[in-house]
């Protein structure tokens, strides 16, 4: 249906959210066309500069707190991906760039507006006002997608202080439940914990959103290197049942399986 | 016992000093590393003053910065060395038991060339109050454990106002560098270069966006990049007060010209001319390994040894890695607590460079290479060990690129 026109990859501000590797997910994405004969197209957006209508996918990674607050601004002025989204783009939007396309998020000690892209939000901390904020999620996380997706055991590594809780009558629902790491830090079904993924009393925390064609999620690492499948669905989201399966390439299958090895046979 | 310690000191630090002499000793004979640690450890516990009294009466420089303290400190070193005895930490212990245990060697007046991890900087020169401080740069090292590159800056630049009498040596390539060193009271402002922007895109005083050119950066609320009085100018040249000079050194890459630049103006301050401090640059051809060439496993099998623990370390490398003839390149690639435990960073790294060479990959993480590899569509084969890597390479001098652990443990097995 889409021909031979490129399918335009848009990676946000990489000078801003960038700070974990997060540009790996273009790269990710181009080859993956490429490697399946599809034209691929990344089209580097700098910190500055407005973000690009009609693109097909829109990446937003990981930054600092300054950095966060000068590219939600960036993003929320020209309300580009907005548009795109309502035309049918998709979005994959990691760490602080999940925190920017919710409603609001934390920054520098104030609370400041989001894109409001999904209905999220994220504060330091959801506990009563007078207790310490629980510490800056750090580490290895395995999160286990929702069935709908179709997806394999989801690997990353997570860095950030923020807490974060879907809103009532949310649309979407959370990326998947975590196994090791904290994720969102709130419980399934919506809970206030703030905790590791096994101090909810019992409740397994949620990590991430899927709306639509738009995906959020605090994994890192970056995220579509170490799982294929989840980028072969956002892959999909574009281009439908066109897509042809792409296995491997055999080097990720054995990083999933050292990553098994690591963080989930006990 | 009978100590040889300076009868000004209390009490209370000679008793340190002699746990420290005693630990570190103890330690080095159970062949547990240098015992810098473990001795300074101890005698800070015993007196947690000690620092200032054995650091503050004696001319001393702190070297501080992501990349290049270990090689800049060693250079200075040298360098202060033309004026008589200089006592430094170049075992690379850089926190405060480290520094405590360099000052605890006699003799006791002697000048002091001090390695300092970034985040103890205060802690230590608030104590032994430097003559000059040396700050080289800051980006992203160890993303899960200090996460704000500008937070260093600023704790850097507070430092300033409590030290009126020190000179800062600063790199004026860096922009939080730049900003921190804004606040001293002198500052000799050094071009060492900077090859790695990504973490200094944001304004550290307003958090606006930087502008930057060919001539430098600057930033919409008036902080801009100082005119440097000494600079990098070339591959063998330096801007130095005012004339050109000819600097060669034997540690390669201009990043290491950058560092003896910030060497040799720092030890200006103590009064030693450049020539004499270039001069006695010369001659050091590795820094605990670093650069240097070694037997890899099997006799005929060599390979010169370098460390990449960050982005910015590996684009240095890259340069490096550039030289004629391309040798095969070795990856050793770990993610203990010492190298942060995360290895996204390496989708930073520029590594298509390496296509068309012979990549041989190893190490805890090699898998996570392998697939960044893998999508820079860089050929590649994996290894149990360097060593078996080395083996298996079409040539027999490999070039080894290793991050921290993984540079510590070859270095360790190679020259047992
Ligand atoms: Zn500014």
């Amino acid at each position: 249906m889409r021909g031979v026109s490129a399918t335009r990859i848009a990676l946000i501000y990489p000078e801003l959210l960038g700070t974990y590797g997060d540009g790996g997910n273009a790269i990710v994405l181009a080859r993956r066309l490429r490697w399946r004969g599809l034209p691929a197209e990344v089209v580097n957006v700098p910190a500055g500069s407005p973000v690009p209508d009609g693109c097909d996918i829109y990446l937003l990674g990981g930054g600092e707190d300054a950095p966060q607050v000068l590219a939600a601004d960036g993003i929320r002025q020209n309300r580009a991906i907005l548009r795109a989204v309502g035309g049918g783009a998709a979005v994959l939007a990691v760490c602080a760039g999940y925190q920017v396309i919710g409603t609001s998020y934390p920054s520098g000690g104030r609370i400041h507006e989001g894109l409001g892209l999904v209905d999220i939000e994220t504060r330091r901390s959801f506990g009563p006002p007078d207790a310490a904020p629980p510490p800056r999620a750090v580490g290895d996380i395995v999160v286990e997608p929702d069935p709908r997706l179709g997806l394999p055991t989801l690997f990353g590594y997570e860095n950030h202080g923020g807490r974060t809780r879907r809103l009532p009558g949310a649309g979407g629902f959370p990326l998947g439940i975590v196994r090791r790491g904290v994720g969102d830090g709130s419980a399934a079904g919506g809970g206030e914990a703030g905790g590791r993924a096994d101090d909810h009393g019992g409740a397994p925390g949620t990590d991430g959103i899927v709306d639509g064609r738009v995906i959020g999620t605090y994994l890192h690492g970056p995220v579509l290197a170490q799982n294929p499948a989840l980028a072969d669905l956002l892959l999909g989201f574009v281009h439908g049942s066109a897509l042809r399966p792409l296995d491997g390439p055999p080097e990720t299958v054995a990083l999933r399986e050292a990553r098994h090895r690591a963080l989930v046979t006990p | 016992m009978t100590t040889s310690f300076p009868r000004r000191f209390t009490a209370r630090t000679q008793a340190a000093l002699a746990v420290e002499r005693l630990a570190a000793e103890a330690s080095r004979r159970l062949g547990r590393g240098s015992g810098e640690m473990i001795g300074g450890k101890l005698a800070l516990r015993v007196s947690p003053e000690m620092l200032a009294e054995v650091g503050s009466h004696r001319p001393s420089a702190c070297v501080s910065g992501t990349n290049g303290k270990t090689t800049t400190t060693r250079l200075l070193a040298r360098a202060l060395g033309t004026l008589g005895p200089v006592t430094s930490n170049s075992g690379g212990a850089n926190m405060a038991p480290g520094v405590l245990a360099a000052l605890s060697r006699p003799p006791f007046d002697a000048a002091a060339a001090l390695e300092v991890d970034e985040m103890w900087l205060p802690k230590v020169a608030r104590q032994i109050t430097p003559r000059v401080v040396l700050l080289l740069n800051i980006s992203r090292d160890q993303l899960d454990r200090s996460n704000e590159t500008r937070r260093i800056a600023a704790m850097w630049r507070e430092l300033g106002g409590e030290l009126p009498e020190t000179t800062v040596v600063a790199n004026v390539d860096d922009p939080l560098v730049a900003w921190a060193a804004a606040g001293w009271r002198r500052q000799v402002w050094v071009s060492a270069g900077q090859n790695w922007t990504a973490d200094a895109m944001v304004c550290p005083q307003c958090a606006k966006l930087l502008y930057r050119n060919e001539s430098g950066w600057w930033s919409e609320c008036g902080l801009a990049r100082p005119e440097p009085i000494v600079a990098v100018t070339g591959p063998r040249e330096l801007l130095w007060y005012g004339r050109t000079i000819p600097a060669r050194i034997d540690l390669p890459g201009r990043v290491n010209l950058g560092n003896a630049a910030m060497a040799a103006a720092a030890a200006r301050e103590f009064g030693v001319e450049v020539e004499a401090s270039l001069g006695a640059m010369t001659g050091l051809g590795d820094v605990q390994g670093r650069y240097q060439e070694v037997v890899l496993g099997e006799p005929g099998r060599r390979g010169r040894l370098l460390l990449a623990k960050n982005p910015a370390g590996w684009v240095e490398m890259m340069e490096l890695l550039a030289d004629a003839p391309p040798r095969p390149v070795v990856i050793d690639f770990n993610s203990q607590t010492a190298d942060g435990r995360d290895p996204s960073w390496i989708w930073d790294v520029p590594l298509e460079r390496l296509r068309g060479r012979q990549v041989l990959v190893t190490g805890e993480r090699k898998e996570d290479m392998s697939v960044r590899l893998a999508y820079a569509e860089v050929a590649h084969s994996l290894h149990p060990s360097a060593e078996a890597a080395a083996l298996a390479a079409n040539e027999k001098v490999v070039d080894v690129v290793a991050n921290y652990t993984a540079f510590r443990d070859l270095l360790v097995r190679c020259s047992r």
